[in-house]
């Protein structure tokens, strides 16, 4: 018998809660970038233990198509960082204030 | 749900040591000062997670996970983070919102709260129409005969997600023209004159001409 789901379950919840510690009190848009792949593993997670625990393979499709946004969002999102750090040379989230609107 | 009682002794140890790497990983992640350190602290990350899906007979997901995961996204940060040279230092001296960091430790803890009290509900989750997990040796075939069957038509879709995602990072990361240089330069200096003429709350200097060389 393996280990119960629900612990999965509870392993994922404070997966997620590290990620969006980091992309609360992070600074630098690469590390919050990251944080953003901890959130979507931690979804990922809860995906495939719902889908072991009801015998249902439609959580691990959803996974294949949470991995192909993800990778999808990687590719433009460091795409708009490099943009936006050719323009400036900061570091941090902060100093992109000009682009609000 | 069985009781504790009825984990065999190797689940329960893959269990412990998977998730203690992914815990202790994913903290790496957040607190490490360098970016290159939580780039790294992501792969053990990500190679935990694997670990958990193989536990879980998700075996095709794990390998999809190693080779997209860490072998291309955390590559991308990776190169990204060399080609840009942003280890350095953040400031978190100064918070731009009153109070920004206590607001969101709470938020967080909020959030992980409400995330554990939901997951003490029953939700209406009906029986799938896309088949069962296959087991232990028929994990792929399942996973295949639902994504090209069932779900034919968002898989087609993604593959025009994905050429949308190609062309817009060659649009986004491609040197403008000699000829619209000029144009840019331009702009770059009224966004600077601006900047000036602003709030001056941000420290750091425009750039110059040293970014665009590299």
């Amino acid at each position: 018998m393996s280990v119960p789901g629900a612990w999965y379950l509870i392993l994922a919840a404070v997966l997620f809660s590290i990620g969006a510690a980091g992309m609360l009190l992070r600074r630098n848009m690469l590390v919050m970038f990251m944080c953003v792949e901890l959130m979507l593993n931690a979804a990922n997670l809860t995906f495939v233990t719902y889908s072991r625990m009801l015998g249902d393979v439609a959580g691990q499709v959803a996974v294949f198509f949470v991995l192909i946004v993800a990778a999808a969002e990687v590719v433009v999102g460091l795409g708009i960082i490099v943009a936006l750090f050719r323009r400036r040379s900061g570091a941090t989230a902060d100093d992109f204030h000009i682009l609000k609107g | 749900m069985t009781g504790v009682l009825a984990v065999t002794v190797p689940d329960l140890a893959t269990f412990v040591v998977a998730g203690a790497v992914v815990l202790a990983s994913a903290i790496g992640v957040v607190v490490a000062r360098n970016p290159v350190h939580s780039a790294l602290f992501l792969v053990a990350t990500l190679f935990g997670v694997a670990v958990l899906f193989v536990e879980q007979q998700a075996e095709f997901l794990a390998a999809v996970q190693v080779i997209v995961y860490a072998g291309a996204i955390v590559v991308l940060f990776l190169f990204v983070i060399m080609l840009l040279g942003v280890d350095r230092p953040e400031g978190l001296a100064r918070d731009p919102l009153r109070g920004q960091r206590p607001l969101g430790a709470v938020l967080v803890l909020v959030s992980l709260a409400e995330i554990l009290a939901l997951a003490r509900l029953h939700w209406a989750t009906g029986h799938g129409t896309a088949g069962s997990t296959g087991g232990a040796s028929g994990n792929v075939a399942a996973l295949g005969r639902s994504v090209f069957t069932a779900y034919l038509l968002p898989f087609e879709i993604t593959s025009a997600l994905l050429i949308i995602a190609v062309v817009g990072a060659v649009v986004l990361a491609r040197r403008p023209h000699r000829v619209s240089q000029q144009q840019y330069g331009a702009r770059d200096e009224r966004m600077v004159a601006t900047e000036r003429s602003g709030t001056g709350r941000s420290g750091t200097e425009p750039s110059g001409t040293g970014r665009s060389g590299t």
